[in-house]
């Protein structure tokens, strides 16, 4: 069976992955902003009998500069690997996407334009007169609108075309002014302006742009990004989608939470029906299945609604208004602007925000980034960080309950989002010293999410493998744990003896020793910080169950938790090493043990330092 | 000469040259900032800085002091 390449190119944010993804049915996570991919992606799919292999490049503005993305991208279509190349172009704005697709032309042979997003031009009153570019251009231009499937068969049969019988390649079209004698820059501004102005009269003749098509937008902009109401409603959007997390999850997590545990005598008969040993019987259902059944209890509804929520504002284009909202702080502190970016794909999780800041180019900012990203709380912080609030700092039940928990979550984040600024900002007055680099951001036209879409990708994708993940390590550590607590040593068990060693550290910081020794054993995942906290207290002695967060609340108290433990246990959620998984991460992206070190110190000394301070401050 | 730090919010105005060289100055022209080219400020960022301008076709930040190497007719 004949096989053929086909290269994916365009702008960032055009919907290239929207594309990528409905013709080869690989589940790509697509975000509407720019420098979402980092790495080329490859799928396939089979059409007339033949399969091609999609080859989804990096997004980028130009194939002339020399950022990582643009790099990968030039080398690719220069190589001559693809037999085609696909440019994905945005309906709504065809004329900054023809800028590419005209040098994309000048470097290699067949070419098809996708026009996509054809269905948001429409929304618009945009026409797009598709003949007449193919005309113009001389070569093939299909129309989509890719997340409906609009126009794909067309774009697989053009790509068919195009490998069998192309068309003979078009004749120069650009007009390159006369560049001899001119210095270095002049010419750079010859070819560009040449460029540009080409792009320009095409999109005249074959766009069709009514006065007001972007007046929406420019009403949305100025409702998320000016300087009455844009900080207000970021704040208030944010406290919105916690608000609707922590209501959301309160009744199916206590749900769930009853019947995994309601579960847990009935496979402890069972295990004694096949005489399994008691002690192996213990270690399977005390350990491991009650490690396993609170993360899922406790981590599973937060997600399931956090994330969906999350990829709707990012789906929405709301997220580079968040950065445009942040850069100011963001150059204060001497970092990139994109850093809120990737400090944004933080709170889904540090290892992904931490690989994200590939696409800061300055190797300067790009650290900061990397080395400060662990300072917001990833999704296996959150249901700690809920639990902490709901447990000892709501009185109220009901709607004032959730929306005082909601206010009090939002202010951690604030927090979060102030440590971090201030570590960058201490990153780059010593070690990294510098001045920021310049900076440019792509404000994208709004889209209306697909929210059926949405919700089940984020299902599917992120939650779901956010939560094996999760699993996978709560299971072996959930072992691990029981072994701690029950293998005696001296006259108390492993555990205990380690929660006395750390004892006056811990009690230093507003804590104690256990809750200490539950966040450096939860180093694997944070997810599983509580679950050994409660096996910790548990093996002491007090027998209680913990089904709920009342339950949970009883035992903590009866193990001489205060409010001031609470805050400073809430603190150190915040602030510490980064988990296991994130360390790889920073080692693999930087290159260097040393600089994971500082990433592992440095909010790891932040939390030591703030928690000494508020036990001193409170006492 | 003004620059287009010094564009006021809703005004239009044309780039005449770029005072900066090498990568910054390609990524600028990238982005649809070259001589000729047609801007328009569209929107400030609640700290007043960076600013969002219209540029062929789409919209790009720029902070204040990357603004003030382009120079206006």
């Amino acid at each position: 069976m004949a096989s053929y390449t086909i290269a994916l190119a365009g702008n960032p944010n055009v919907g290239k992955s929207t594309v990528f993804n409905a013709l080869t049915n690989l589940h790509q996570h697509t975000g509407n902003w720019p420098g979402k991919t980092v790495a080329t992606a490859r799928g396939t799919f089979t059409y007339g009998g033949e399969t091609y292999t999609l080859v989804d490049l990096p997004g980028t503005y130009s194939l002339l500069a020399d950022s990582a993305e643009e790099e990968i991208a030039r080398d690719y279509i220069r190589s001559g690997e693809a037999d085609a190349t696909v440019v994905v172009a945005d309906a709504t704005c065809l004329e900054r996407n023809l800028n590419l697709t005209l040098q994309v032309m000048e470097c290699t042979h067949p070419v098809i334009l996708c026009v996509n997003l054809l269905d948001e031009a429409e929304k618009k009153g945009i026409a797009v007169d598709l003949t007449a570019l193919q005309d113009a251009l001389g070569i093939p231009v299909i129309g989509t609108a890719a997340g409906g499937g609009r126009g794909l068969d067309a774009l697989r049969a053009a790509v068919r075309q195009a490998v069998h019988t192309p068309l003979p390649p078009p004749p120069p079209i650009v007009s390159y002014p006369d560049t001899e004698g001119l210095c270095a820059d002049q010419r750079q501004d010859a070819i560009a302006g040449a460029l540009l102005t080409r792009a320009r009269e095409l999109a005249a003749a074959a766009v069709r742009t009514p006065e007001d098509a972007h007046r929406r937008d420019r009403r949305l902009d100025r409702l998320f990004t000016s300087k009455a109401t844009g900080i207000p409603v970021m704040l208030l959007l944010l406290g919105a989608v916690f608000w609707l997390t922590i209501t959301g999850a309160n009744v199916p997590s206590e749900l769930l939470s009853r019947l995994l545990f309601s579960l847990q005598e009935p496979l402890r008969s069972a295990l004694a029906y096949i005489h399994l040993p008691a002690l192996l019987q213990s270690a399977l259902v005390d350990g491991v299945y009650r490690t396993v059944a609170w993360v899922v209890s406790v981590m599973l509804p937060p997600m399931a609604i956090f994330f969906p929520l999350f990829t709707l504002l990012e789906d929405a284009g709301y997220l580079p208004r968040v950065a445009f909202n942040l850069d100011h702080h963001f150059k204060c502190a001497g970092a990139c602007g994109r850093q809120s970016l990737t400090m944004c794909m933080g709170f889904g999780c540090n290892a992904c925000g931490v690989m994200g800041c590939r696409i800061i180019d300055s190797p300067r900012e790009r650290l900061i980034a990397i080395l400060t990203n662990s300072f917001v709380p990833c999704n296996g912080r959150f249901p700690t960080l809920i639990a902490l609030i709901t447990m000892f700092f709501v009185t109220g039940s009901g709607l004032t309950g959730s929306l005082l928990s909601a206010a009090l979550l939002l202010a951690a984040i604030v927090l979060a989002v102030a440590m971090t600024l201030l570590a960058s900002r201490l990153l780059s007055r010593t070690v990294l010293k510098g001045t920021p680099s310049s900076f440019s951001l792509e404000l994208p036209p709004y889209r209306m999410p697909r929210v059926g879409q949405v919700i089940l990708r984020s299902v599917l994708d992120r939650t779901l493998f956010v939560l094996g993940r999760a699993v996978m390590v709560a299971a072996p550590a959930g072992l691990l744990i029981w072994l701690l607590a029950n293998l005696p040593a001296g006259d108390a068990s492993l555990l205990s003896a380690g929660a006395r060693l750390l004892d006056p550290l811990g009690r230093a910081m507003g804590l104690d020793g256990m809750i200490l020794l539950a966040f450096l054993l939860g180093f694997p995942a944070n997810e599983i910080v509580i679950p050994i906290l409660l096996m910790g207290y548990l093996s002491a002695g007090s027998l209680t169950d913990y089904a709920t967060l009342g339950e949970l609340k009883a035992l903590l108290l009866a193990n001489g938790w205060t409010l001031r433990t609470a805050f400073c246990a809430a603190l150190f959620t915040l602030f510490h090493f980064p988990c296991g998984t994130t360390c790889l991460t920073i080692r693999r992206e930087s290159g260097s043990w040393k600089w994971t070190a500082l990433g592992v110190a440095l909010p790891t000394a932040a939390g030591v330092v703030l928690c000494m301070a508020v036990n001193l401050l409170l006492h | 000469m003004s620059t287009l730090d010094q564009l006021p919010v809703g005004s239009n105005a044309t780039v005449a040259s770029l005072t900066l060289t090498g990568n910054k100055r390609r990524r600028l022209l990238d982005l649809g900032f070259a001589p000729g080219s047609a801007v328009r400020a569209l929107q400030e960022s609640p700290w007043g800085d960076p600013v969002a301008y219209a540029v062929h076709g789409a919209v790009i930040a720029l902070r204040r002091e990357d603004a003030k190497r382009i120079t206006l007719v």
